[in-house]
């Protein structure tokens, strides 16, 4: 597997820098429709997508801030902010549900003390709910830093949760 | 001697339940014991509950153990080097399994078996059979495939090859192919499957679909949500590329076709074909109106067939065995095989691919073996978020496009969601409107207002307040919802609520209903 698709991890990413930025948008240019590979390709380097890269994006792309904007904001992957250091989608949708999901979440929710869709005050965890992963014969499922997880129980969970800086 | 080949699946099924570790595991302790052994990362036969489920070449063919967890790692080694020997793990030969046995696996016959990244592997299992077909007779592809009977496997049953013929009779001086990867629906995970096991199939299915139409280039969209999906499918477009499969000239003939991997960015409604071309455009994932259907104006405005993953894997099979052997299997106006995904609260989950035509009650109970907690089915949802929540009482219905639309359901693109007897519907149907509106694209008002509205007002009719009144509210809106929303994601999302208030009343705190509301 490439490894850009197994290291969709948000630790240890670079900060913002409007030279990197300028060359993961060239980089992409002479693609048709260019703006999600782009996007993607800035989310990649940085982990988030910073509100100076749109300007850049509307620049090279010949097209208004304010579409970048609409883009970004759009689509649920993009970033506004950097994420926890590690970051938890749990699936929420319907085969999990039906196979103890509902629970897992709970546990998962006191657990960390935040609610699905925040980051732990620590910043370590970022936990959000993502609706299917593919893995519904298999279910409750996760990914965690990129790494699918299934079969979960609340004891599967910890034991993940303990290893996830290791 | 040479060395022995080993299977472990590199399926995300398999990997979420822990394969890499076990082929990692095999590798060190075959190391320790100085066996060779040559680990092929193949796809998943689809038998989930027994993944990981490791095979062994063996002169008797090949012997499967699982599911294997690491602490089984040296005594199954054991059993395999012994030429698949006997286990408490040991589930022989695959195809001899009930659940392999009594399928009819044509679009997934390569799945689980060859090594996805291997083109030879591929030609070896009757890979390029119908390219090969196709370049023989480029004008009768269309015809071929209009004849298969062959439906859009995404879920909307739209006949591929008048499809086909439509952008194949508009004069353009570009058109594409797109495939629509972005497979959302909950309880689905057959072009995922597909795209991982056996990624030349969807290749040689859009080649032929270019060829057909006179596209020279195409996009898979693949949802972000499959990292596994995307980078095999990178690969395998990279090595069909490198051995002329692709490119200038396909397979040696004057045919350009070229193709590139494209990932969504977490949007439900970019299943939409539509919001689908928005996206690949580089857009917000906004619906677009229809017409002009994406067959004369598609993407970057151009004509282009936008067709699902499985109806585009499909497409080889057709036409190297024929329209006339396709149509053979199936019912009615229900043609073929469908690969029905069994899911959720359910004994034995996987892939089962079947002829239309076997009922919803076979499916659950018989391939299925009921629900896992032990305790009774209760519904099931058939078609994923946007599919009707079917009663036990509704279990003969057959897997036909008609006859689940009959009973106020659809097959969508056939995910099977099991749920037992603890399952609150009243709560499943506020999680569809609440689905729809987190979902919702925002261009039509009663997708983007209606979702919202209609998950306060099943909180009301949950907290009793003004209850019959509230459900009457409810039944409108939904109304309003399935006439007037501009996608299917309005359109549809009436389904699970209205079912779960049709057949589960009392959930509601409603009396029971005589008949069915219309």
């Amino acid at each position: 597997m490439s490894a850009k698709h197994q290291g969709k991890r948000s630790s240890a990413q670079n900060s913002w820098d409007n030279e990197v930025a300028l060359s993961c948008i060239r980089e992409h240019l002479d693609r048709e429709g260019p703006l999600l590979p782009i996007l993607h390709a800035l989310q990649e380097e940085f982990g988030y997508i910073d509100m100076a890269a749109e300007p850049l994006i509307a620049e090279a792309l010949n097209i208004t801030r304010a579409e970048v904007h609409g883009v970004v904001t759009f689509y649920h992957d993009f970033r506004r902010e950097p994420a926890g250091r590690h970051v938890i989608k749990l699936c929420r949708a319907e085969a999990c549900q039906a196979a103890g999901g509902d629970e897992l979440a709970a546990h998962a929710e006191a657990r960390l003390g935040v609610a699905l869709g925040n980051t732990t005050a620590d910043g370590r965890i970022t936990i959000e709910p993502v609706y299917c992963l593919g893995l519904c014969s298999v279910s409750p499922s996760a990914m965690i830093d990129g790494k699918v997880v299934a079969r979960l129980d609340a004891k599967k969970f910890d034991t993940l949760l303990a290893e996830v800086d290791r | 001697m040479s060395a022995l080949r080993i299977y472990v699946p590199g399926d995300a099924a398999a990997v979420a339940c822990g394969a890499d570790e076990i082929a990692a595991a095999i590798a060190s302790s075959a190391a320790k014991r100085s066996i060779a052994v040559d680990i092929v990362r193949n796809g998943s036969r689809g038998m989930h509950w027994l993944e990981p489920m490791l095979e062994v070449a063996t002169g008797k063919g090949r012997i499967a153990y699982g599911p294997v967890e690491l602490a089984d790692i040296e005594s199954v080694l054991d059993a395999v080097i012994a030429g698949g020997g006997d286990h408490k793990l040991r589930v022989g030969i695959p195809e001899e399994h009930p659940f392999l046995k009594k399928q009819t696996r044509l679009t997934f016959a390569r799945c689980g078996i060859v090594d996805p990244r291997s083109l030879d592997d591929y030609k070896a299992h009757d890979g390029y059979k119908g390219l090969a077909k196709a370049l023989a007779n480029p004008a009768g592809i269309v015809e071929e495939i209009t004849q298969s009977g062959l439906r859009g496997r995404g879920g909307a049953g739209f006949p591929t090859g008048i499809k086909w013929k439509t952008v194949a009779d508009t004069k353009a001086d570009r058109k594409y192919i797109v495939c629509n990867a972005d497979e959302g629906d909950s309880g689905t995970f057959a072009d995922r499957m597909i795209m991982e096991g056996d990624p030349f199939v969807l290749i040689e299915g859009m080649t032929i679909a270019g060829i057909a139409v006179g596209a020279t280039k195409g996009f898979v969209y693949i949802r972000s949500e499959y990292p596994h999906a995307i980078a095999v499918m990178t690969d395998a477009i990279d090595i069909a590329r490198r051995a002329g499969m692709l490119g200038k000239k396909v397979a040696g003939s004057d045919f350009e076709f070229n193709l590139e991997v494209r990932e969504g960015a977490g949007a439900y409604v970019c299943g939409e074909e539509t919001s689908l071309l928005e996206s690949l455009e580089g857009k917000r994932g906004v619906v677009r109106a229809k017409p002009p259907l994406p067959a004369h104006k598609g993407l970057f405005s151009k004509p282009t067939v936008i067709n699902n993953v499985l109806s585009l894997a499909t497409v080889p099979v057709i036409m190297d065995k024929g329209a006339a052997f396709y149509k053979d299997f199936g019912v009615g106006r229900s043609r073929g095989t469908m690969p029905i995904q069994l899911a959720g609260n359910l004994n034995y989950g996987g892939l089962f691919e079947t002829p239309f035509g076997i009922t919803l009650g076979e499916l659950v109970n018989d391939i299925g073996g009921g629900c896992f907690t032990g305790r009774p089915v209760k519904a099931v949802q058939v078609g994923g978020p946007l599919g009707a929540y079917f009663p036990p009482a509704l279990f003969d219905t057959p897997f036909d496009y008609e006859a689940f639309a009959k009973k106020d359901g659809l097959i969508g693109h056939a995910g099977v969601v099991v749920f037992d007897d603890t399952v609150d519907m009243a709560k499943q149907a506020r999680f569809a409107l609440e689905f729809c509106a987190i979902e919702s694209c925002g261009k039509c008002t009663p997708c983007r207002i209606g979702s919202a509205r209609g998950v306060e007002t099943v909180d009301r009719i949950m907290r009793d307040q003004d209850r019959a009144a509230n459900i009457e509210v409810l039944e409108d809106l939904c109304n309003t919802m399935k006439f007037g929303s501009l996608c299917a994601l309005g359109g549809f999302t009436p389904y699970p609520v209205m079912s779960a208030l049709t057949h589960f009343p009392e959930d509601f705190g409603a009396e029971p209903r005589l008949q069915a509301a219309e």
